[in-house]
């Protein structure tokens, strides 16, 4: 049904073509990244490239690491502390046709138990006199999920979203844009490590743990709006509201609210405050009454309650203006992100001599920095 | 379970329409000359990519909604 529609679509806007579009700026871009919290650190570099050719083409090249050392809540109370490695890799080709872009990409991720394949494609068009730009896009992507310490362990999971977006400028100073994306995945998709805890009164702690088992299937839909505008006074006020909802039951809303300023002698701060909810999914529990309580069993904390606030400060600095060689400009950049989650049913089992059920609520901070240098040429 | 699509193939049809019966000839309200506030980078919805894709993969990471970021998309390879 959707892939006779995303056909029906991209036919309109291939015929309905025209106009003069934009391929996206030559640039490049290293950024170092770094998350700690929650017993867990991330690190790492990435590197962004993208080059025009032939006047109609531009081509991205993307290398992203995750090097993780993690002790989480889930690690310190049901397993031991690891380390891993994910590196990915990216390539992307847009090629401009009058008023409508076309893009097709591919990305590989791979770590020690996990391997990722996508394959991207999207096209987009300027209608109504460039005051609207409309895009569709597909993804198919094939995971196979390995057991560290299981050889015999391989399983498959197929992803497919489907992303429809409406860019608007509404008056001289007020960008709208819609999105919409369906996802559908099929396959493995619970963490084969992670474990549920339930009721057993022949332990001394009082529960047990069993493996989790989730559904085959799932299916969310997503729809977001988001606004930009532009102050008297050369400032950039934006707000995003996205709404949530999943075939696993889970509800979630996103807000975020910020302020962008840029000031004399190349600088310019950034602000932003953003608040996530989401309820539990149907089959998520902290302590199941007994084993094999029901078909599907989690008790993975992004399943599960919670809320979720960040904070952002970010600041921009002009290194090179006026260029410097075939260099055009360049930029410095260091933002900073504290996030803050409050789980209202995941508890602290580091917390042991208590009635199981009663341990305290977890919750927990973290800080993400960001460093990186762009240059356009 | 079956994907819930009639929300998203109802808009997906009502794009279609639009695109079919609009197009080319409505005359723009705001003059290209008129966009230069537009046309300032801090007014781009993704000034620096290689940023948003890290933020974003820092929060589907960690929670359960996924999607409609307005980013390109993609796997994280991540459960």
């Amino acid at each position: 049904m959707k892939r006779s529609l995303l056909i029906v679509l991209l036919s309109l806007i291939v015929v309905r073509a025209g106009y003069a579009g934009v391929l996206p700026e030559d640039r490049a871009d290293v950024l170092v990244h770094s998350y700690d919290g929650g017993g867990v650190t991330i690190q790492g570099p990435s590197l962004l490239v993208r080059k025009q050719f032939a006047q109609k083409f531009s081509v991205s090249a993307n290398h992203y690491v995750d090097k993780v050392n993690s002790a989480s809540i889930d690690v310190v109370t049901t397993a031991s502390p690891y380390k891993e490695e994910r590196t990915q890799n990216s390539l992307g080709l847009d090629y401009l046709h009058d008023r409508w872009t076309m893009n097709i990409g591919f990305t590989n991720s791979e770590e020690n138990d996990y391997s990722a394949d996508t394959f991207n494609f999207g096209i987009s068009q300027d209608i109504f006199g460039d005051l609207t730009t409309v895009s569709l896009g597909y993804s198919l992507g094939n995971d196979v999920v390995g057991r560290r310490g299981d050889a015999n362990f391989r399983e498959e999971t197929q992803r497919q979203n489907y992303r429809l977006g409406l860019s608007q400028i509404l008056t001289k100073n007020l960008l709208v844009g819609l999105s919409f994306e369906t996802i559908t995945d099929e396959g493995f998709l619970n963490n084969p490590y992670r474990q549920v805890r339930y009721l057993d009164p022949t332990t001394p702690q009082g529960y047990s743990y069993e493996r989790e088992i989730y559904p085959r299937t799932r299916s969310s839909d997503a729809g977001s709006i988001r606004m930009r505008y532009y102050m008297p006074w050369r400032a950039a006020l934006y707000a995003d509201y996205r709404k949530y909802g999943d075939t696993w039951d889970i509800q979630a809303d996103t807000f975020e609210i910020g302020y962008e300023h840029p000031i004399d002698l190349g600088w310019t701060f950034e602000g932003k405050f953003r608040t996530y909810s989401q309820n539990h999914a149907d089959f998520y529990m902290d302590l199941f009454p007994r084993s094999q309580y029901q078909n599907f069993i989690a008790r993975d904390k992004e399943l599960s309650t919670f809320t979720s606030q960040s904070i952002r400060l970010g600041a921009t600095y002009d290194i090179m203006r006026g260029g410097w060689k075939f260099v055009d400009r360049g930029t410095l950049n260091v933002i900073l992100d504290h996030m803050m989650f409050e789980y209202e049913d995941f508890r602290d089992l580091r917390v042991t001599g208590v009635t199981p059920g009663t341990e305290p609520l977890y919750s927990f901070d973290a800080n993400v920095l960001q460093v990186f240098v762009s240059f356009w040429f | 379970m079956a994907p819930r699509s009639s929300p998203f193939a109802r808009l997906l049809l009502l794009a279609a329409a639009g695109l079919a019966v609009g197009g080319c000839s409505i005359e723009p309200w705001v003059k290209p000359y008129e966009r230069d506030h537009l046309a300032d980078p801090i007014m781009s919805f993704d000034r620096d990519p290689v940023s948003s894709a890290y933020t974003g993969h820092v929060y589907e990471a960690r929670e359960g909604a996924r999607g409609a970021t307005g980013g390109g998309g993609g796997g994280c390879g991540c459960n």
